[in-house]
């Protein structure tokens, strides 16, 4: 752990962040953002591994030289990466852990009991017994359905399988010769469960923020053109620590010119998206989870026309900043890695700019030193109730319900499903895909939780659907209407 | 004759879209569709004197309750 910086304890600044991970390539990305504000990141870059473990003693590997190996990758990944790799979740091949991968194994603890308990729950006949009576797995037949490890009362069967293969609910990874982890990019959707899970961090997603330093110091302070921040509606349940107008001031002391919500695009979106699906005449897979839409095209192509037809909130809404200021320059603040992936996308590339992360912008705050716990509070009001809470799963069908009703779509009959996690959109896109699932509308979230459950949020706790609830309660427009009537939507 | 109404979040806060909905009202009252083209704008960098509003090239401040009066003194009178 880093000493404790002034006069706040260090249990306090670790608090920002989930796990220690996070705080780790947190404290690179800050590295590196400092050095890259100074201009002096291709002369001091060899020496911010020193910075960041000093001394002899290692604290996380081997010893200190493989702790700074490991480190220089993760520089290398917070300027953005291997740039041969289109995908933006990347393998740190030396930090890997090769963690054991047998799956379901019979551990010491078994008691060779007479009971057997394990021997009746296999279907398959995997297990069998030697002459001291403990149970043994024969790979051969075992399915990996876990029935034996949850009947055992002993808890002596476990399941070794990696939490990066646990995490990736699309079966993208899988292990190299050297038994590193590995991505398939032909399945990866971006979601960053693998890099949230991984407890070595050798899974990580590459960093734009030296882009988007480089685009606040070339506007020179906004005026050769103005760099605006787009926070999507997940910051409501983030940097708890303060408040969030101070979380929008510190934005503004960063050097970007303004902030504007990305709700006011969901906003938009749910207006657009209730109109198309009532005019549609069948069913509609919703367009805002970037991850969720690339699911479709990979594992369920036949159905992407089914996809909405609406850009995401974050893109409808940047499309409408490029139409008041043709110049400007926009960056998306996220909970989402996809949206690394989907800012590159030629639909949404002319619109989106650069796209962070809020373990990234915490970084950023820290590279300037800014404390946004002393700094006064701006405002942040530009969407609805409906608008924000498209950040919690169900949030977007609730807005789509909501913008039936005030366009007088009443006719129209909604059955909306939504989807929690990628597990239970594929579930729902299998089911449709055999005709079997009752519902004109799918709201698919990749994360679990919605996007307060994305990969780049700082904490994912109990409480932040609640945060998001309230936040969304917060708005001064109430209805969908009333805050898209100072926009012009699309034709 | 371009007039465009401030929607960031400070004038927001101060009233934006019932300035907004109350110049589209007497634009549309005025038939002036043709010679007034509104928009919108986030931040004109002078938030403490929102609603800020530009018609042309000159700045203004305007509230829900001074638009009718602003309508008349410098779009209708100019336009």
């Amino acid at each position: 752990m880093e000493t404790p910086v002034q006069n706040k304890p260090a249990a306090k600044r670790q608090y920002k962040f989930d796990t220690k991970v996070q705080y780790l390539k947190y404290k690179v990305l800050r590295e590196v953002a400092r050095e890259a504000w100074a201009g002096t990141l291709l002369e001091n870059i060899l020496d911010i591994p020193k910075i960041i473990v000093p001394g002899k003693v290692p604290t996380m590997r081997c010893c200190v030289y493989k702790e700074r190996a490991i480190l220089e990758e993760r520089v290398k990944i917070a300027m953005g990466g291997d740039k041969n790799n289109p995908n933006v979740i990347e393998v740190i091949e030396t930090a890997c852990d090769e963690c054991p991968m047998g799956g379901y194994e019979v551990t010491n603890a078994c008691r060779g009991c007479l009971a057997h308990r394990c021997e009746d729950a296999c279907r398959k006949g995997a297990i069998s017994f030697d002459h001291n009576q403990k149970a043994h797995i024969d790979k051969s037949k075992c399915v990996e359905c876990g029935m034996c490890a949850k009947n055992c009362p002993y808890t002596a069967i476990m399941n070794f399988k990696r939490p990066c293969v646990s995490a990736c609910k699309v079966n993208a990874i899988s292990m190299n010769e050297d038994k590193a982890a590995e991505i398939d990019n032909s399945k990866c959707i971006s979601c960053g469960a693998c890099v949230y899970q991984c407890p070595f961090g050798a899974i990580t997603d590459k960093s734009f923020i030296i882009n988007v330093i480089d685009m606040i110091q070339k506007s020179e302070n906004n005026n050769k053109y103005k760099v605006y921040a787009l926070v999507a509606p997940a910051i409501g349940s983030q940097y708890s620590y303060a408040k969030l107008g101070q979380v929008i001031q510190g934005i503004k002391e960063l050097g970007f010119f303004t902030t504007i919500e990305a709700a006011l695009g969901a906003d938009m979106v749910a207006w657009m998206e209730s109109k198309e699906l009532a005019e549609c005449g069948d069913y509609l897979t919703s367009s805002c989870c970037p991850a969720f839409v690339d699911f479709i095209h990979k594992n369920f192509p036949d159905m992407k026309e089914h996809i909405s037809h609406n850009l995401s909130p974050a893109a409808t809404i940047a499309r409408y900043i490029k139409s008041t200021d043709p110049s400007s320059k926009i960056v998306f603040i996220g909970p989402c890695t996809a949206k690394k992936m989907e800012f590159q996308k030629e639909s949404v590339r002319p619109y989106i700019d650069c796209v962070i992360t809020f373990e990234e912008l915490q970084a950023l705050f820290d590279s300037k030193d800014i404390d946004i716990t002393s700094l006064p509070e701006a405002h942040l009001d530009n969407a609805s109730y409906f608008g924000r809470i498209f950040a919690r799963s169900g949030g977007l069908a609730d807005a789509v319900k909501q913008a039936l009703t005030e366009q007088n779509l009443n006719d129209f009959e909604l059955k909306a499903v939504s989807c929690d996690g990628i597990e239970a959109c594929k579930a729902a896109l299998l089911k449709k895909s055999k005709g079997v699932l009752d519902a004109n509308f799918i709201e698919g979230m990749a994360c679990v939780g919605g996007c307060i459950g994305g990969a780049g949020c700082l904490t994912h706790g109990e409480k932040n659907k609640a945060e998001v609830d309230k936040y969304g309660k917060e708005a001064l427009e109430k209805t969908i209407s009333e805050a898209i009537s100072v926009v012009k939507l699309p034709e | 004759m371009k007039v465009t109404v401030c929607i960031g979040s400070s004038c927001h806060l101060k009233g934006s879209r019932r300035v907004v909905e109350g110049i589209q009202y007497l634009i549309a009252e005025n038939n002036l569709k043709d010679k007034v083209e509104l928009g919108g704008t986030f931040c004109m960098n002078n938030c403490q004197n929102g609603v800020c509003v530009t018609v042309d090239d000159k700045s203004f401040s305007v509230s829900p309750d001074t638009v009718e009066d602003f309508f008349k003194t410098q779009i209708l009178a100019n336009v």
